[in-house]
């Protein structure tokens, strides 16, 4: 299997004034292709500053970082975006959707910032993620409205559309109830079983069960890289109790 | 990023915000549009001058009283009674740049026909004061050189004298008038000219012979004013020149000594009026380009909200691979397709706003060229400048901050 993530020794240091705060204390691990790993960790565990550097949105301060086999340290920031916009999707936990835009045009978003796709195939393309997160009937439809679940479902669509290597997900279900959250990691485990990796950022163990793969962080370090037993989102869902309160 | 996705994402997020793109734009709009109003209705102004003074004949000169010392005592330029028909007949018979020459002496007084009467002013004149004046008959005859000698008792009337008294629609002709109690008959009726850039009709007069006016109107032996026409236009400071010099002659003034009369050409009053109108059309366009000014702030006062307000868009595209120059280009983008779009409608919104105010004034309608196409190129300048600063802040927010921001 080839490593879609490889990071070594990894090393971020913010200066805080006079003071110097190690966020990340040299940390290595690598994700390989088709897994779907949860990175877990309390708040000020460091993990929001790996998720920023594994999306390319930072630069580790010492340590190598690969991306689909690239050594991303010293890229410059116009390279940074490319790589954003070819190797990663984004989801985070307020879908962060354009407002009076409809969930099309939303979706179509990276590729417009890709001047290798043409209108027609960036289209199709959307159309196609669309379809795949489940919403075909709701492709005209303004994040307004949407559920939030579904919003989700456009972010991922959209996340989906530039065929990352990676998905990044940020508190992915943080937003949404225990149903909506088991649907969305439901469709996360279906992306997965289709091929795609899948990085998600949690705190809440009873997500990251759905998971193959955990990394615990604390302070800055690992202490915990473990596969996991696997539960069925869509198992879950079905054991849920059925509100008809919505 | 290719300019044809750049200018899609910038109006679908203008789009998104229509009021606001509106109101922004409307500062855009005003300030053009007063620019182009103001400045095409200041050429209109002075074309309409300019066509006033020509119709009056650009080769026109005048020959006026001036105010005069004679021992020890100013005279006003009424009471001057050195110019005679005498100045007249040495101008003809000696200066060659002058194709025609008239006496010209006014009086006013009330016009009387049967129950109609109208206060009419009258300008005696000998038979070239017509083609002198650019005056045509619409219908009738021109009085002669011997109605002239012999005081005739003719006139020739415009059009406002014979609307006012003849109301029923009669025919003027051969009809006979009465002037300060002096009966005329009507010859001639002249066609019409309209107002002069004074503002005065031009059609509110009666045409006598001037030695009718003299001796049975007023009794005085000399005349009021010199009107002649130089040769061409060319030459009308040439003839200008020449009737100084006859008139000093004839009218006997030592070397030094200041004239009593004063010779004016028309092309002097167009120069002074276009300098005037010109003036003003300077004065008001600084005005309404301070409105433009103000426009401009105005669209880069949004675009710092606007920037503020997409904190979290602008993360978000950054984080999906948008450049900096990218969001760079965008917010620039947005600004100047709201001062283009701006631009555009200001300068139809000017356009109509001058042709209205040119149409209500009588005055020519006059696309300036050259003040729409700078009117275009400001508002692109506009766009640029003014939504350069906060395009350039958006582009260099940090996406890890810009997508937290709240």
């Amino acid at each position: 299997m080839n490593d879609i993530i490889k990071i070594e020794q990894l090393r971020r240091i913010f200066q805080v004034g006079s003071e110097e705060v190690h966020a990340l204390k040299g940390i290595s691990f690598t994700i390989s292709s088709g897994e779907f790993v949860s990175i877990m960790g309390a708040s000020g565990s460091g993990k929001s500053t790996l998720l920023n550097i594994m999306g390319c949105l930072d630069r580790p301060s010492s340590g190598e970082y690969f991306i689909d086999g690239i050594s991303v340290s010293q890229r410059s920031k116009d390279e940074l975006s490319t790589l954003r916009n070819r190797k990663i999707g984004f989801v985070f936990q307020s879908y962060n959707l354009l407002p009076r835009t409809s969930a099309l045009e939303n979706v179509e978003l990276p590729l417009l910032y890709n001047n290798t796709v043409s209108t027609k195939e960036r289209r199709e393309r959307s159309i196609r993620a669309l379809e795949q997160v489940g919403l075909h009937d709701r492709m005209m439809h303004l994040p307004n409205q949407l559920s939030g679940g579904q919003q989700q479902r456009v972010a991922i669509a959209r996340a989906l559309v530039n065929d990352p290597v990676i998905l990044l997900a940020d508190e992915a279900t943080g937003n949404l109830d225990t149903r909506t959250s088991y649907e969305i990691m439901n469709l996360f485990q279906q992306l997965n079983s289709e091929g795609k990796t899948i990085a998600f950022v949690t705190h809440e163990p009873d997500i990251a069960v759905f998971t193959n793969r955990t990394i615990q962080l604390r302070d800055g370090h690992i202490v915990k890289d473990a596969p996991v037993q696997t539960q069925s989102a869509k198992a879950s869902l079905d054991v849920l109790p059925v509100n008809d309160d919505y | 990023m290719s300019i044809l996705n750049l200018f899609k994402i910038a109006y679908k997020a203008l789009l998104r915000n229509k009021t606001r793109a509106f109101l922004t734009m409307l500062g855009i709009i005003i300030g053009i549009s007063s620019v182009i109003a103001m400045v095409s209705l200041g050429q209109s102004s002075s074309k309409s001058i300019n066509n006033q003074i020509s119709s009056m004949g650009t080769n026109l000169i005048m020959v006026m009283r001036t105010s005069q010392r004679q021992g020890g005592v100013n005279i006003g330029s009424a009471n001057v009674q050195t110019l005679t028909d005498k100045d007249v007949e040495a101008i003809r018979a000696k200066a060659q740049y002058v194709s025609s020459i008239s006496p010209l002496v006014n009086a006013s007084g009330q016009l009387v026909s049967g129950s109609n009467n109208w206060p009419g002013s009258m300008q005696g004149g000998n038979s070239e004061l017509i083609s002198i004046r650019k005056y045509e008959i619409a219908s009738g005859i021109s009085f002669t050189e011997q109605d002239v000698r012999n005081s005739a008792k003719v006139c020739m009337v415009g059009k406002t004298v014979v609307d006012n008294l003849f109301p029923n629609g009669e025919n003027p002709l051969g009809q006979t008038i009465r002037f300060s109690k002096i009966p005329l008959k009507i010859i001639g009726v002249l066609a019409s000219k309209g107002q002069n850039q004074m503002g005065q009709d031009m059609d509110d007069v009666v045409i006598a012979p001037y030695t009718t006016v003299q001796k049975r109107i007023l009794a005085i032996t000399y005349i009021h004013m010199i009107m002649a026409s130089a040769s061409s236009e060319e030459t009308a400071t040439l003839a200008t020149q020449e009737i100084e010099t006859i008139l000093h002659n004839t009218h006997r003034l030592k070397p030094g000594q200041a004239n009593d009369f004063d010779v004016r050409t028309q092309k002097e009053m167009l120069d002074m009026m276009n300098s005037v109108s010109g003036f003003l059309t300077v004065l008001l366009s600084a005005i309404a380009s301070i409105s433009l000014l103000v426009g401009g702030i105005g669209i880069m006062n949004i675009m710092y909200v606007t920037v503020t307000e997409r904190t979290k868009e602008i993360g978000l595209r950054m984080s999906i691979g948008a450049k900096n120059k990218d969001i760079l280009l965008q917010f620039l983008c947005e600004s100047i397709i709201l001062s283009l779009i701006g631009g555009i409608i200001g300068i139809l919104l000017g356009l109509l706003l001058s042709y209205g105010a040119s149409a209500g004034l009588k005055w020519p309608f006059i696309v300036s060229v050259p003040a729409v196409g700078v009117s275009f190129l400001v508002c692109a300048a506009t766009g640029i400048f003014f939504g350069w600063y906060p395009a350039k802040k958006a582009a260099s927010l940090d996406p890890i901050n810009a997508l937290r921001y709240e």
